[in-house]
Order: C-alpha cells, then structure tokens, then sequence
C-alpha cells in the first residue's frame, strides 16, 4: 500500500490543476491517477483553440493547454500515474487501481474526483429506426477524426448544436467531407454563439432548429436520417418529415458527469444531472473526497474546470491540516454567450463573456469592454482565424498543428488543404516550427506543432 | 473462396442457437460437418434478439414438440452451460395477475404446466410477491422456479467453438443461393460462387427456413415475421430485479407479453412487443411500440425510470402462424418425405434456445436414421469459460496481471474488460472479425457509454496490432463498414 496526501483521480484540466492547488497549499504527495496512457484527458482531442482566455490570456488550442497543465503539476511536485484505472474507492478513502503492474491501494489523506464527464448515447435518447454502421457521438468522431487519423463518413448529418457538435461540424468540412446538416430540438441553438458564427455560419452548415432525427434509416450502414419539426411539446408534428441521405450521424446530445468511481466510495449524486454533490467548498457528501469540473456539474470551457480544480485541491490540502477551506463562487463558470447570435453583431471572442457587439454610424455599441470594439472592427474590415488542424506523422498517427497567427478567414480552407500532404517525422516538440509558407496577403506564416511526440509513432505529452 | 468445392457429409443452414446446438451433437460423432451462415458470426438472428430466458415449459400446449422438448431443454441447461462455460443462473421467475380474471389464468397456466410435467409451480399472494419481487405491482401471481437466465450470445459462441473443437468447419458471411438435388444428395451453392457438396443438409435457417426449404424443393412452409422490440437498462438489476416478471399472459398473444428480465450482466430488459412486420430483417425501433414499452413496464415495476435507459434493440419471431390466427403452431422437425436427406427445423420460434440441445438430440436420431453414426473416441465435451476480469477475486486479478500485463489494462471501462479479454475475442476461434464480435464475445461496448470509450481503443487495436485497415473494420459484416476510410 502506498500513501499520499492528495490523491487525484483524472489527468484533465480538473486534475491537473487540483494537483497545483493541493501542492501549493502545502500537500506534501499529491499523486495523479489516470487511466489513459498520456495526462491532458479530452485536451488532447480538442485540436481546434479558444481555450486558455481566462487562465493565460491568450488563445490556445486544447493540446496546448494540456502541455501547459502538465507541466504545471509537475512544476509544482504531483506525481502522474498514467494506465492507472481506478476501480474502487472504500470507506477510509483507500483507492485501488488496475494497472501493468498490478492491482495498487493508496491510502489517501484526502481524494479529488476529476473524472469528467461521458456523452449522451443513441440508445439513451432512444431515436426510432435501424441500428447500423454509421452511427456515433461527437466525442467518439473528434477522437477518431484528431487522434486516430479515421474519416467516419463523408456526407454527414449532425444531432445536436452543443458545442462539440459544432466545432465538429467545421473540422470535419475542413477534412472534406459535406456536412448536411445540424439539427437542434430547441428553438435556439445549444452550443456558445461564437461557435454558431465561427463553427456554422461561416461554413455555410445548414441550422435546423426545433426539429429532431425523427428515424435512423439503412440496415448494414445508415443511408439517411429523417428529420422533423417539433411541436412546442417537443413531439415531431406529422407531414414535416424530410430525409436527408448521408452515412455518418453524430450525436452531440449532451454530457453526463462520470462518477462510477465516486459511486463505489458511497458520494452522493445528483439524480438528475448525475453530478456529484458538493458543499461549497467542493466537499461531496463523504469527508475527505471532493468534485470538480465535468464529474460535478458540465462546465462550458476548460478554464472554468481548471480554476474550479486548483479550488478543490487547495481545499482537500486543507482538509488534511484542518485550515480553512474556500467557497466557489458559483456565478463564475456560467457566463458565456449561447444561442443564436444576434443579427447584424459580431461575437467577440476574446473572452468568454462573448459580447455582442455591433457596428452603427456612431460606431460600436454592445462591448463591455474596449477590447471588443477592437475586435469587432477587425471582424468588420478583415477578419481573420487562427488555423488548427493536424499532420500527419510518419507511422500514420496525427500531431496536432496551428498557425502562429491569424490569417485571413478565406484563407483558412488552403491552409488546412496545404497541410494535408505534409509528413512529419517524430520526434517533435510542443511549439516545433514545422512548415513557412506565405499567406495570400504575403505574409510569413508559421504552422508549429501544438503537442509534444516522443517517439515515431507514438503521440505522447 | 469464388468456386471453392466442399464435400461433407452433413451441411447445417445457419449458426443460430439451433444450428450451432445441432452441429455441437454431431460433431461427436464421425461425420465430417459444415456450417454455413449468411452473416458473420452465430447468433446473428432470433437467438441474438430476445429475452435470455431459460423456460420452464408451462407455456406451450400439453402434447407439443414445443412443450417437450423445451422441458427436456430446461432440464439439461445448467449441465450444458456448465460444460460449455457459460454464465447460468437459476432466478426462478414470476408472473403477475392484476385482477381476478388473471388468476384464473394462472390456475390455467399451473394446470397446463403439471400436464408439461412442469410440477412445481404455485400460485402466489401480494405478500409473497412483494417479498420475491420487491416493488412489482399486482394482487398475487405464479411462482416458477426452475425458470432460468443465460447469456445466449455466450451460449451459441460455446457451442459454435466446441463444434468447431471437435471438427466442425464453419463459414461466415456464406448466403445460400442455390440447392440441387442430386443422386448423392445436395449441391448447396452461396451468393459468392462457393459450391458444397452433403449427404443430409440440414435447414437451421430460422427466420429464413422456409425459403431454405423451398430451395431444395419442398414448399408449403410459411413464417411470419413478428418483431419484438426492446429497451436495455443500466446495471439496475442488483439493486431491483432478482428474477423475470412477467404479465399473466392473454389469450392468443402470439408473445409472452411485456415483461422484466433481469441479464446475466446485471442489465434489465424490458420487452418485447409483439408486431407482425412485412419485412425479414427490418430491425427497427418505433417510437409508438417504445412508448408502449415503457407504459407496459411501468405498470409492472412503478419504480423504473426513464433515465435507467441505455439501449433498444429488436428482435423478429419466425412464427408459422398468420396474423389472423395468432398464438403459436407447433415445431416441425423432420425428414422431408417428399426430398430424402433434407432435415426441415420450421418454425423453431421461443422457446427454441431452451429447447436447442434437445432439438439437437432429435435431429441427430434422424441423421442416425439415414447414415450409421459412429462416436469419435477423441470428442471432447467441455470448454473452458473465458476469463472475465471484473467477477474475479482481487487475488486472481492480481495473479492474472502478473502474468500477462494485458490484463491490467482496461479498455473497456463501464464493463471493466481488460486488453487481454479484448484479445482473445478479436483472436475468436470461429475467424469471427467485426467490433460485433468483439462486443458479444468480450461485453465491450455494451455499458452505459456504448462504447464511447472503448470504440476508439479497439479500434486502434485492429489497426495497430492487427494491421485492418480503418475502412476493412465492419460492425456485423460486409456493407456495415464502421468508417469511409483515412482523415490524411
């Protein structure tokens, strides 16, 4: 048996800040477990950016963030466990995990749970018709699509306008496939707006709101989907049906908190959301275990996770020397823009408070801040993007890329094509320079790597 | 395989729960045996799609192939499941009468249950109910305890591989084309070119029998497909259901009525409908019989919910009686006067796995009837059950990871399967390759995240380790390819 301070469950943003929290509030050993075979948890999935706006002030894409909350937690001192799945948690807050070697038991002064959350499947929203080939979530497809370097289908209808959803919708455009349409049961759309203007619109995705996947069609593979409007009783109204033929539906119907392991240790859940629930300090209902980020309650954006994380490991170090915890402000985490954006304004993106600001003879109005009038006028005279994507690497696996700036937004489609036929060979360092090439203004562009790979063919942070 | 000759003396038509039962018996004997099956593994019909209920024997009418060779089945299926390795449990079972007028069909169901020589079952109270069944609604009901679960996919795969053991060849994705009649017995041909020669085919083609039939030349036999469908529970079982429930059934149901089972991995089904449908393979689930389901059930256990919910699935009956008539017509299982050497098995609807090893044990005095059976010396009768990591002790877990580290790596999370279980189904001794496979063989994919995080890790397997190129990975076959292909 092993002991330990603070003993983290997930290597996500959640974790990884946890474990800098309970470190620098005075944790002596703060171990990370974590089942996968690399720390970072979904980041590492997430190629496109946007994340890190209120951590680092800056636009980072997913691995990126990975790459710096890693080094984060091992700055301060936590020690990393990857391929460690852990599989139970008694009453004395003994943890036991399931690696390569062996069955292991910690005995932990206090636990973090920074499980994250898991997706909402087909066979839960129970949508009528066949079960073929064909059918997946939008997690699932951003792993196939940005990890494995797997294509699910080329013509492409998508359930749900949450946030992954959508930004599955522009990547997977910008890998070639024809992506049909989006189909939203609400009346505006789930996700952030800026992912509507920037994921959607920009790409000419057809939004279908109010309406449903009302039948999965084909035997072997899907064929098509049918689709119908719903009523404001959200039942499909008869005579709207269309069908769409497409061979891949992605699912993005929402997450679920993942607490199977707090389940074993007797926390209590939230019977609807599943979330585990906490005090406000992040203390669930057994002493000595905390939750934060997705396995409490689905956050929008990682930067939330992390600042809730860093709360909970500082608490569960204080936990141990019996000092005073710290409440969560529970305002925060909630602030960002959703829905349609308004006509005729522009999103700002810069921070996830998502103004929507618009351009009138007076000039800007809607920004809360003078960022935002910067921003819009940009957006308005030359709006540009910052390109993610990946390459591929000798071996066949992918490494997550991005342009050291923003380039022109009709520029975006070549760049993405130009890196399509680049190989790259391992090993590679986060922020590499792997390629220069001039954009259509002229300018110098640099493509650079976004996440570490140690060896050919092996995609590690 | 284009043009691939065969030759063997007995050729069985599908690799259900029949077909592999029938193929496991002879294979006991010195025969030299073929299976083949239109898609690519067993259990790909009925006896993949249904309520994994070992029945008692009350249900069918006295004097019935159905009701005899179903008590035969239940007799004999925990020694069956003992030697093939696969997971049984005796649950008993009940059903539940609303009002009076169910009662008395229970008495009925007791009454025809004694004539079955199904001697214990017993009327019971609200008090006993409620003690055996906790939270199920209802006056009183009927207690059967010999009333069994099984995981029938387990169960055909066992009896698949010990077949394939002691001899028997099986051929996948192998659609039955043409059949010719020939002094010497059958030319049976596939969609693929293939040509195998038999003595004695043996039609086991389920849902499909009557076509099979009238391929050799013997018409007269029709099915009806009756879809049933169905919706999986989260692992609630534990917690909630000890044993099957079903509604007092009604007159002419050409099913048993909606009912609760509880499965051997701690999932409850609710299920299944009962709809005659035009077509043969039209799995569908429909949004009016879903919520039928959930009313139906809600009825028998108030307590369930909504949010317990993490799949559907649909099954088709192959039942000989039309619309019209209802109810159930009798299996026929014989030697066609009218096309010596062929064995017709018609209508083998529920409880056909119950009754499959007697069903088996039928056929082969056939076979015995047209060709001397002589037993192998070397046949051998068990297999071992493979390794579930998840329902082993702590100490075997351990024992187990320090001998092969595969074993500590978990891939698939909500059912705890580890990389080496993953490996042993990919490497199945039937050659059979889809993420189907892997998913009934290993009970990957099949949690509460249905396969969210596992998918991706087999995937990757297959590729990396098994060099299939992403658009060779299929779910159940040819044309369900899984993916279009590379990103780049």
């Amino acid at each position: 048996m092993e002991k330990c301070d603070v003993l983290i469950i997930g290597a996500g943003p959640g974790g990884l800040a946890a474990a800098v929290g309970a470190k620098n509030a005075g944790a002596d050993r703060v171990v990370i477990l974590e089942r996968d075979t690399s720390a970072g948890g979904i980041l590492n999935q997430c190629v496109h950016d946007g994340f890190g706006i209120i951590r680092y002030n800056e636009q980072l894409t997913g691995p990126e963030y990975a790459v710096r909350a890693v080094r984060e937690a091992r700055a301060a001192g936590a020690e990393i466990l990857c391929g460690h799945q852990v599989i139970r948690i008694n009453d004395d807050r003994l943890v036991t995990a399931v690696s390569r070697d062996g069955l292991k038991t910690f005995s932990a002064g206090a636990v973090v749970l920074a499980t994250g959350c898991r997706e909402r499947t087909r066979g839960m929203i129970s949508i009528p018709g066949s079960r073929p080939a064909g059918v997946f979530t939008a997690g699932v497809v951003q792993n196939f699509v940005n990890v494995r370097n797997i294509m699910p289908g080329r013509r492409v209808v998508i359930l749900g306008s949450g946030d992954i959803g959508m930004i599955m919708a522009r990547r997977l455009t910008l890998e070639g496939a024809e992506v049909r349409a989006v189909i939203e049961v609400l009346p505006e759309p789930a996700g952030l707006s800026r992912n509507v203007s920037q994921c959607l619109y920009e790409y000419d995705i057809p939004l279908f709101c109010s309406h449903t996947v009302s039948k999965i069609i084909g035997k072997k593979h899907l064929r098509a989907v049918e689709i119908s409007e719903l009523d404001d009783k959200m039942k499909p109204v008869r005579g709207t049906e269309q069908t769409i033929e497409c061979d891949a539906l992605i699912l993005s119907v929402g997450l679920i908190p993942e607490n199977e392991v707090a389940e074993t240790a007797g926390v209590r859940l939230d019977q609807r959301s599943n979330g585990a629930v906490t005090d406000e300090c992040l203390q669930t209902s057994v002493p000595g275990i905390f939750s934060c980020g997705n396995s409490r309650r689905v956050m929008d954006l990682a930067d939330f996770v992390s600042q809730q994380g860093e709360l909970a490991g500082r608490n569960a170090a204080a936990y141990l020397t019996g000092a005073e915890m710290a409440a969560w402000d529970e305002s925060r985490g909630t602030s960002m823009a959703k829905g349609y954006p308004v006509p005729g304004t522009v999103t700002c993106t810069l921070c996830p408070n998502g103004c929507q600001v618009k351009w009138t003879e007076e000039g800007y109005e809607g920004n809360r801040c003078p960022r935002g009038e910067k921003f819009a006028e940009e957006e308005r005279t030359s709006p540009k993007r910052i390109v993610t994507s990946t390459v591929r690497l000798s071996g066949g696996r992918l490494l997550p890329v991005r342009t050291d700036r923003a380039v022109p937004k009709e520029s975006v489609r070549d760049v993405v094509r130009s890196l399509r036929d680049l190989k790259i060979e391992a090993p590679v360092k986060c922020g590499q320079e792997l390629y220069r090439f001039r954009d259509g203004a002229g300018d110098i562009l640099t493509v650079t790597a976004v996440a570490d790979v140690s060896g050919p063919a092996c995609a590690q942070i | 395989m284009d043009g691939v000759i065969q030759q063997s003396d007995i050729l069985i038509i599908g690799a259900g729960g029949v077909g592999c039962a029938v193929a496991r018996e002879l294979s006991r004997y010195r025969l030299s045996v073929t299976v083949l099956e239109k898609e690519c593994d067993v259990a790909s019909g009925a006896s993949g799609r249904n309520s994994a209920v070992v029945h008692a024997g009350f249900n069918n009418k006295p004097g019935s192939l159905m009701a005899k060779l179903c008590m035969e089945g239940n007799r004999g299926f925990e020694k069956a499941c003992r030697e093939l390795g696969v997971p049984f449990r005796n649950t008993g079972k009940v059903l539940v009468a609303f009002d009076e007028e169910d009662i008395e069909i229970l008495k009925g169901i007791i009454d025809q249950g004694r004539q079955n020589g199904c001697e214990d079952l017993r009327l019971i109270g609200a008090e006993e109910l409620e003690r055996l069944v906790p939270g199920v609604g209802g006056i009183g009901g009927m207690y059967s305890p010999h009333t069994s679960i099984f995981d029938p996919f387990a169960y055909c795969v066992a009896l698949a591989e010990n077949a394939a053991v002691n001899g028997v060849r099986f051929r996948f994705s192998s659609e039955v084309s043409a059949i010719n009649r020939t002094a010497e017995g059958f030319i049976v041909r596939t969609a693929d070119g293939s040509e195998f020669r038999c003595r004695i085919l043996i039609n086991c083609a389920g849902l499909f029998s009557d076509r099979i039939a009238e391929m050799a030349g013997v018409s007269g036999y029709h099915l009806y497909p009756c879809r049933g469908e169905y919706f999986i529970l989260d692992k609630v079982a534990d917690r909630l259901l000890g044993m099957p429930v079903y509604p007092a059934p009604k007159t002419g149901a050409g099913g048993l009525g909606v009912h609760l089972t509880p499965t051997m991995h701690g999932n409850i089904i609710i299920g299944p409908s009962a709809e005659y449908i035009d077509e043969r393979d039209d799995y569908s689930t429909t949004a009016e019989v879903m919520d039928d389901l959930l009313a139906e059930a809600a009825q028998l256990m108030p307590s369930l919910e909504r949010r317990y919910v993490i799949g559907n699935y649909a099954g088709i009956r192959a039942k000989q009686a039309p619309p019209g008539e209802g109810g159930y017509r009798d299996y026929v299982i014989r030697e066609e006067e009218t096309c010596p050497g062929l064995i017709d098995l018609i209508g083998i609807e529920s409880p056909g796995l119950t009754a499959s090893i007697p069903i088996a044990g039928m056929v082969r005095d056939i076979v015995g009837g047209i060709m001397p059976l002589k037993e192998k010396d070397d046949f051998i009768a068990t297999r071992e059950m493979p390794v579930r990591f998840s329902e082993l002790s702590e100490a075997e877990q351990k024992q187990l990871i320090a001998g092969d580290p595969e074993y500590g790596e978990i891939i698939c999370r909500c059912q705890k399967v580890t990389k080496r279980e993953i490996r042993s189904a990919i490497e199945n001794p039937l050659g059979a390759r889809s993420i189907s496979a892997i998913k009934y063989r290993a009970w990957a994919t099949t949690g509460r995240c249905n396969g969210g995080y596992c998918l991706t890790r087999i995937v990757d397997m297959l590729v990396n380790e098994y060099g299939m190129k992403p658009e060779e990975i299929t779910f159940r076959g040819r044309g369900s390819e899984m993916f279009s292909g590379e990103v780049k």
